[in-house]
């Protein structure tokens, strides 16, 4: 072991460099599993290239007894399995830390580094010797590095052998193999090392009350939960797997077992123009419905967008964003879609848009979603991104409050049409600027016709400009109710005095949270605002206003929330600054605290 | 499109149908096409149908795209529920509105601009889908509103208004509708109300997709010679495959039919469509001999029109999806959702 490893308890970060397609993912989850088990804090992120199988991939696990959940930037712990990237890999290893590579073959003298330890196992090699099936002899080294790491991180066997006969609960022949690969990981390194290293975890009692979910299964499942029966999609990478939540939890939770029959239908459609037009049609005939997409598909929604904010129709679009431009990188992340959702659509068009932080907000959030857009009767975009859909987070546990009932906003039910002597579906009877609607087909009086055409306040086709006037003014005195509805943002105060501020959205909290945090043990003190929602609430503007600095974090090239800032606020953008993060990867604290720490600089010396 | 209430005067004559209700309370407002349009005359023949198919125009989605044909749901069944899509999407509205509510009667107009060009592939799934709704297109070959270009089902030779000739194949809605697995599948004239009504009737009663593409001549921008879909060339060249009765459940066969002469269809709620005349080399249940038949006529300069193909025994898109029997948007938030032990049972395996 190299003189200067540092000891790094249960505060260090794991990235395993692999090929996709050997099956990793589920060697990668079984690690970070087996940490949460033990108690401590846990993040994984999945660098996956959009291919199907060879090309590289790394997950960086990072274990955190602060629970500080974003990337540190740092590698303590490199498992080099590709010899594709090796010389890269080896060169990212954080200084005082491990590198772990399969010394089945022999590697090149240069590349070594005098700074770091060095662990070869030889897990090709042990495999070989102990499998016979080419297959299997390719999933078990991934088994064996997860033994070795055991060893060297000093992790709990029996959980990992819990979790292995959970994972194969279904196929339970396969566990004595499984287990038998972690053993001859573990086995080696204890032979060969002095197990455990410094770098190691220790058993805490900080994950009681919390899962590891990704966001998109966790939107899903707030889809049964908000009453959606209709879910209409094409698929898309990093949105796909809502749609797999959505189906798996229906599977199980709105199939009659007697019959067979299921209280949900799922359409597979040709494409997201069809997709947002079945949601549409859905919601307008009285049921909740949703699409989940990425932004190729915002692009292709735009026309329909459009036409359910001057229609007025209910409709819940999850954007799991993903780097752009155009097809950009689909397995990378972004936040670069804030503007082209929130004005979706050619003429005036603005949209409501919900941004969740990690899974439990997903969930939560898509319960919320469908009440805003029957409420306000409009399109309601949840924004998520790549790193929040596709990636395992640790987070709260999810709860229900069983007195829930779904807002279904303004309906005027036959009771209620039976009492009125006429119906007008764009009337603003109540000055919020919601008018009533109703469901086809529930009585003779409720009947009127949607249209993307100019309409007057009665429902009617017109072409007048007074007419025109009176409807799109009304849309705006909704969206302006639409402000007073949507979640407000959540606001951290420092415990110190100051006139800086850091504003944010979405996947970036936890970033923007361990930056602020370890900014202020060098004395710079920020407040912080997450943005939960647009339009903006009040408080938006108000926290805004209390100061002097706002430094504005995200993730795209265009500093799109600031230019939201700018047009939706009065705050006076020069005195906001960009923290713009947008290579693909999710940001982690320490590109936030170099920007500050710069521009707090350039502030001294001017 | 422009709406003109029509002045309700009602005789106390007219007919009234099983729900009480004369055929104007089918009507809509007045229309605002041209004078002789053919879609005026399919506006007619659907408020005849569904006034005599007792079906209470509340329940009933009429739905259409972007064009002249888009506009006719504002000219019929003003106490039904429209929705006039965006140009080329009604199909996947449609599928929307069906998938929240299979009880509602679902009525797609739309025209060969809207479904063959930039509709085409909506139009395409909604048939694969095997979607429970009546789909009208309104065919005349050309685009009306923008005055006049060639659509995609005009005809090769056949000369545009202002003297262009198309040179581009058509695209025939029946043909694609029946090679891309529809169930129902009928072409008529507007001209031929005796034969339109009947078909749209079958069409509506139709567990599944229904085409009935009609060719519906354009007097302003495609009614000249050389135009193989004006008038004059429809009505020399049109041809009948079959005379069409419907008769509902519970109607009896009135008339006396000679043995042979009367080929009867049985449709899912028990009504019937008869087809007389038939010619004897016709099968109406065989997609391949069904398309065998439009070509040879078509390679004569004619088209056939009657019921061309149908096939009552594939399940729609419910019943493909074994979805329940109660409209979605019925079934009650409390067997939607499953409540809080469920919640944390199902979260133990993120633990």
């Amino acid at each position: 072991m190299s003189a200067s490893a540092k000891s790094r308890v249960n505060d260090f970060v794991i990235r395993v460099a692999n090929v996709n397609g050997t099956g990793s993912a589920s060697a990668n989850s079984l690690l970070m599993k087996t940490i949460f088990r033990m108690g401590v804090p846990v993040t994984g992120k999945n660098f996956f290239p959009s291919n199907i199988q060879g090309l590289p991939t790394w997950y960086e696990i990072r274990v955190t007894k602060d629970a500080y959940l974003a990337r540190s930037g740092d590698v303590d712990v490199m498992v080099a399995m590709n010899a594709q990237t090796y010389e890269k890999d080896l060169n990212r290893v954080t200084p005082g830390g491990v590198l772990i590579y399969d010394s089945t073959w022999p590697r090149d003298r240069m590349l070594s580094r005098s700074d770091i330890t060095i662990v070869g196992i030889p897990l090709a090699r042990i495999c070989n010797e102990h499998f016979s099936n080419a297959r299997a002899r390719i999933l078990m080294k991934n088994m064996a590095y997860v033994g070795a790491l055991a060893a060297l991180l000093d992790l709990d066997m029996e959980v990992i052998r819990t979790l292995v006969e959970e994972t194969f609960a279904a196929k339970a022949k396969l566990v004595p193999a499984n287990m038998e690969a972690i053993e001859l990981g573990a086995s080696f390194a204890r032979e060969h090392y002095d197990c455990p290293f410094a770098t190691r975890v220790e058993k805490l009692d900080k994950t009681a009350g919390h899962i590891m979910i990704d966001g998109n299964t966790a939107a899903g499942l707030g889809c049964v939960y908000a009453g959606a029966t209709v879910g209409a999609w094409y698929p898309i990478t990093p949105s796909t797997s809502v749609m797999d939540g959505f189906k798996t939890f229906c599977e199980r939770l709105r199939v009659n077992k007697e019959t067979g029959e299921r209280d949900y239908c799922i359409i597979q459609a040709e494409d997201e123009l069809a997709a947002i037009g079945i949601v549409l049609g859905a919601s307008w005939n009285g049921a909740r419905a949703f699409t989940p997409t990425s932004g190729p598909g915002i692009s292709l929604m735009s026309e329909f967008l459009g036409f359910g904010y001057f229609a007025e129709l209910p409709a819940v679009v999850f954007d799991v964003q993903r780097v752009g431009p155009s097809t950009g990188m689909p397995t990378r992340t972004q936040q670069a879609d804030i503007l082209t959702a929130a004005y979706a659509s050619h003429g005036d068009t603005r949209h409501v848009l919900l941004f969740p932080s990690e899974p439990n907000e997903c969930f939560e959030l898509a319960v919320k979603a469908f009440d805003l857009a029957d409420r306000l009767q409009t399109p309601v975009i949840v924004l998520l991104d790549l790193d929040i859909g596709m990636n395992d987070w640790m987070c709260k546990e999810f709860t229900w409050d069983d007195t829930y009932r779904s807002d279904r906003g303004k309906v005027l039910d036959a009771k209620a049409l039976e009492s009125v002597e006429n119906f007008y579906r764009y009337l603003d009877s109540d000055g919020d600027g919601i008018p009533y609607r109703t469901y086809p087909g529930v009585h003779p009086k409720g009947a009127y016709f949607v249209r993307g055409s100019g309409h007057d306040k009665y429902g009617k086709y017109t072409e007048e400009s007074s007419d025109y006037r009176e409807v799109v003014d009304r849309l705006n005195r909704k969206f302006a109710t639409a402000g007073e509805l949507v979640p407000k943002p959540i606001i951290q105060r420092s415990k110190h005095h100051t006139d800086m501020a850091i504003v944010a959205v979405g996947s970036t909290d936890y970033a923007v949270r361990e930056a602020i945090d370890r900014l202020a043990s060098n004395g710079v003190h920020l407040n912080y605002m997450r943005i939960k929602a647009f339009p903006f609430s009040a408080e938006v503007s108000t926290f805004l206003h209390e100061h002097e600095r706002v430094f504005v974090a995200e993730q795209n090239r265009d500093a799109q929330l600031k230019s939201l800032l700018t047009l939706e606020t009065d705050y006076p953008k020069e005195r906001m600054q960009s923290i713009l993060h947008y290579g693909g990867l999710p940001m982690h604290c320490r590109s936030v605290i170099e920007a500050i720490q710069q521009s707090a600089a350039q502030g001294e010396a001017a | 499109m422009t709406f003109i209430g029509k002045p309700k005067i009602l005789h106390g004559g007219l007919e009234r149908n099983a729900l009480g209700l004369t055929v104007r309370d089918y009507e809509g407002g007045m229309s605002t096409l041209c004078a002789g349009c053919g879609h005026d005359s399919v506006t007619a023949a659907i408020v005849q149908a569904f006034f005599e198919l007792d079906i209470p125009p509340h329940r009933v989605a009429k739905m259409s795209g972007i064009g002249c044909s888009s506009k006719t749901p504002a000219y019929f069944l003003s106490a039904s529920h429209g929705f006039n899509s965006v140009h080329g999407r009604m199909p996947s509205v449609a599928t929307g509105a069906a998938a929240a509510n299979r009880d509602m009667y679902l009525l797609g107009v739309s025209g060969d601009g809207d479904s063959l060009s930039i509709g085409i592939g909506q139009f395409a799934h909604a048939v694969r889908r095997n979607l429970d709704m009546c789909y009208i297109i309104e065919n005349n070959g050309v685009y009306g509103l923008t005055k006049g270009q060639f659509s995609a089902s005009a005809d090769v030779g056949s000369k545009a208004k202002k003297g262009e000739v198309n040179q581009q194949p058509p695209i025939d809605a029946a043909q694609l509708a029946m090679t891309l697995g529809g169930t129902f599948v009928a072409r008529s004239f507007s001209g031929d109300k005796e034969q339109l009504v009947p078909l749209i009737k079958a069409a509506i009663k139709h567990e599944g997709f229904a085409l009935v593409d009609v060719l519906s001549p354009c007097v302003t921008f495609n009614d000249h010679e050389d135009s193989t879909k004006s008038y004059a060339y429809t009505r020399q060249f049109f041809h009948r495959a079959m005379h069409l009765d419907y008769v509902a459940p519970a109607e009896e066969i009135k008339a006396a039919y000679d043995e042979g002469e009367v080929m009867p269809v049985q449709l899912h709620d028990g009504s019937r469509i008869l087809l007389r005349k038939i010619s004897e080399d016709y099968n109406v249940n065989n997609r391949g001999a069904a398309i065998d038949y439009i070509r040879s006529h078509q390679r004569k300069g004619e088209v056939v029109t009657g019921l061309l193909y149908i096939d009552e025994s594939e399940p729609d898109m419910h019943g493909l999806n074994r979805t329940t029997l109660t409209p979605l948007s019925e079934v009650p938030h409390e067997r939607l959702c499953p409540g809080s032990q469920r919640l944390a049972e199902l979260q133990q395996r993120y633990r």
